[in-house]
């Protein structure tokens, strides 16, 4: 049976645990076995994070292996570049939020921002999705919920229904922020339709 | 019931499952979750924090002996400053349980050193758990407790970080209440150190009973293979990833490794043709398995020592593939390090330390950034607390203004001797407290500083001026660690003192609970006084980033109003924001 790997990249901060976290549960309600790795340590916020998750019949690795990503979401453009390997060159999808978090040695001028990471990884002949998560959670009011738009675009390219997202959701969100991430989790998810039948 | 569990979050549970009743430790990554997940889910484990790893053994080794089930936590190194009471328990055994953890970080994400301590637990003779996933983790925390009673030894469950920080599914069950032990006075087995010379043989009955149950017991696992070529002995989180790569070869899957059974290592190596041993860190169970005189075995010349291991080193080692690397060719993958949390009381100090050009002797905690750039100000890291001592030995080779910088955790932990000996040995040390009430490094947890415990309740604070007078410390001077000038200040008066001086740099850890609920007005830029000098970008504050005209904007629900950028700002162009209550 094909086992789902997937790569969540961000800036600390953002949220991409939770998003993998969300995945990872959702996943255990779906009924498959599922394992999640992230380094933890340096608890200060700011540096780039990486969280592996994995779901399928059977799941003995936690780690995912660069080449056999089913999916790389990006909350981050620098972010998903540096990620950009983990995926299935031929299967894989690449999804990015259309936005940019700028470290602090390119605003002191040291280094020098690569705003064309998207171009890049299309013309390496990958599928890459490029999303305003930031926009459309700011639009629906809280721009820190673009982690939850990019969930629900990510929903549709895995094997668990919709009401398991919704369960999933309502079980772990808070109730004063549900009802915000629930509606950003459906722009998400439409966007993404949207652009995959734009695609085909 | 399934939970979907951290390794450590699966650690706790299982000690809670197994009746323990007493918990201590000291905070170090990847073992922490295992303390604030007994704190705040399974507070009957009497979980507690303590100034030191070697206190939180010796608290544990008390209560074990008292006749509780315990479990004392602590990252790799954190053993070697537990290590003089690790190495004298095995000789009285224990009554109640006692489980040691020792998380081991292979890769070294968050560590000065690798260290593999199966080789600790050898010197000291007390037998070592490896689990191989987190349901194991549970399991064999319930299990190392009923061994460590069996056998009357204290037992390690060594875990790793990937095996510590991954979550997976793991079967539950509910809390065991055990009865207290009885506890005897036996002076022969507990206080008189000349009757270990009689204790001394037992340790030694103990290991050989540990070795022969070693041979046939269910933590050591064989998976027939497909063939008689290849087989494979591993132990820990590697298991998995010999599954994921290698799923059809003959396994062992060892999951005591100390003491090792020789037999079953034999009997096992004698069906194939070719066995590779594959364990994270030192070749622990390869030299023993060479020892026994075991020959057919392909381990560290192929798979090597340094870091950590995946599915995609085996692949390569093995010739199995080479998995794609990050994209270099053709863009510029730019790093993203860490830096200081916005708001962060560090900065100053360290901007006031690149300023004087003083010689640094650091420590550990989050500060050791300050040895990166932008300030780029410390000299030496090593270990716990060994700032000061390096200070007053750079003294002795000509480094007359040196400053030690240590933070008040870790003060607390391992800096309060070597003060003592510096003002006794007559050193005009200067060292700087970077006191933020806060284990900062490893998540903020509460210290003896905080003036609260690991359960959040109100316990008395350490005063850091009275401690530092009362070690014969005259200038002891306290500095709000945001005021830039004041901070420059009293660091360079320090240094020009002629004897010792301690600088408390005092402001809270702004990932504390109760500081990031606090309402805070945040600092706007008013771009009609913004001259664009670029003055604020060099505070390297992650809030302050460029508009499109490249004027500096403050993200103001980030901002803590530290005020550090207004202090900097030549023009004044940083105010508080209106229209905040």
């Amino acid at each position: 049976m094909k086992i789902y790997s997937l790569m969540f990249a961000g800036v600390g901060g953002q949220g991409s645990l939770l998003i993998a976290e969300l995945t990872s549960l959702a996943a255990v309600q779906a009924g498959y076995d599922t394992k999640q790795t992230e380094v933890h340590g340096v608890s200060q916020r700011g540096g780039s994070v990486e969280t592996h998750v994995r779901f399928g019949e059977k799941i003995h690795s936690p780690i995912v292996t660069p080449g056999e990503a089913h999916a790389v979401v990006g909350l981050e453009k620098l972010e998903a570049l540096r990620f950009a390997h983990f995926i299935d060159p031929q299967n894989g999808t690449i999804l990015v939020n259309d936005y940019e978090l700028v470290p602090a040695s390119v605003l002191n001028a040291e280094k020098i921002y690569p705003h064309e990471s998207i171009e890049f990884l299309k013309s390496k002949g990958l599928r890459v999705i490029s999303l305003p998560a930031s926009q459309t959670a700011r639009d629906l009011g809280d721009a820190r919920m673009a982690n939850v738009v990019l969930l629900g675009a990510l929903s549709n390219l895995l094997p668990i229904e919709r009401e398991v997202w919704d369960k999933t959701l309502r079980l772990r969100i808070p109730a004063k922020y549900l009802e915000g991430n629930l509606q950003a989790f459906e722009a998400g998810a439409k966007e993404m339709t949207e652009r995959m039948k734009a695609e085909a | 019931m399934r939970e979907f569990l951290l390794g450590n979050e699966a650690i706790a549970r299982g000690a809670w499952e197994a009746g323990v009743k007493f918990v201590s430790g000291y905070p170090g990554t990847p073992s922490t979750e295992i303390i604030e997940t007994l704190a705040t889910r399974y507070p009957e484990t009497n979980p507690r924090w303590t100034a030191n790893e070697k206190v939180a053994f010796e608290e544990g080794m008390g209560a074990a002996i008292g006749g509780l089930r315990t479990l004392v936590t602590m990252k790799h190194v954190g053993l070697n400053v537990a290590a003089d009471a690790f190495m004298v328990f095995p000789y009285s055994g224990t009554n109640g349980g006692f489980v040691v953890i020792s998380a081991d970080d292979p890769g070294m994400h968050s560590s000065q050193n690798e260290q593999d301590n199966r080789y600790l637990a050898r010197v000291a003779k007390v037998p070592v758990l490896e689990p191989s996933d987190a349901q194991e983790c549970r399991d064999f925390m319930m299990a190392g407790l009923n061994l460590s009673e069996q056998f009357h030894s204290p037992v390690m469950l060594r875990t790793t970080t990937r095996l510590a920080h991954h979550k997976g599914l793991v079967e539950v069950g509910e809390r065991t209440e055990v009865a207290t032990r009885e506890f005897n006075r036996d002076p022969q087995r507990f206080s008189v150190p000349i009757y270990r010379l009689l204790r001394r043989p037992e340790v030694e009955k103990t290991l050989t009973a540990l070795a022969e149950y070693a041979e046939t017991c269910p933590f050591n696992r064989i998976e027939e293979g497909r063939d008689n070529k290849i087989g494979v002995v591993t132990s820990g989180i590697s298991y998995q990833y010999v599954k994921e790569v290698l799923p059809h070869v003959g396994v062992l899957r060892l999951g005591i490794t100390y003491p090792l059974p020789a037999n079953l290592l034999r009997d096992f190596c004698s069906k194939y043709e070719t066995v590779y041993v594959i364990e994270e860190g030192e070749p622990f169970i390869e030299e023993f398995m060479r020892a026994a005189g075991i020959a057919n075995i392909t381990g560290k010349e192929l798979f090597g020592v340094i870091g950590e291991y995946s599915p995609a080193r085996l692949r390569k080692t093995l010739g199995m593939g080479n998995p794609p690397a990050p994209f270099t060719e053709g863009i510029k993958l730019i790093p993203r390090p860490p830096m200081f949390c916005i708001g962060c009381g560090h900065r100053t100090v360290f901007a006031a330390l690149r300023q004087l050009r003083v010689t640094v002797s650091g420590d550990i905690g989050c500060y050791t950034m300050g040895a990166l750039p932008p300030y780029e100000a410390e000299h030496t890291t090593f270990c716990m607390g060994a700032s000061i001592g390096v200070a007053v030995g750079l003294e002795q080779a000509g480094h007359e203004n040196t400053v030690a910088i240590i933070g008040d955790s870790t003060f607390v932990h391992a800096g309060i001797p070597p003060l003592i000996d510096a003002v006794y040995n007559k050193s005009r040390l200067t060292l700087i407290i970077l006191d933020n009430s806060a284990t900062g490094m490893t998540g903020s947890q509460p210290n003896p500083i905080s003036g609260k415990d690991a359960m959040g309740e109100e316990t008395p604070k350490l005063d850091l001026e009275a401690l530092s007078r009362a070690s014969g410390v005259q200038n002891v001077a306290v500095v709000d660690t945001w005021d830039r000038k004041e901070v420059v200040n009293v660091i360079r008066r320090a240094v020009s003192f002629k004897g010792p001086s301690v600088v408390i740099a005092r402001g809270p850890c702004q990932q504390l609970p109760e500081i990031k609920r606090s309402l805070r007005i945040p600092f706007f830029i008013h771009e009609d006084l913004c001259t664009q000098c670029d003055a604020c970008f060099k505070v390297w504050c992650p809030a302050i980033t460029r508009t499109e005209n490249n004027f500096p904007v403050i993200a103001a629900n980030e901002c803590t109003s530290c005020t550090v950028c207004a202090q900097v700002c030549p023009t004044d162009a940083i105010k508080l924001a209106e229209g905040f209550a």
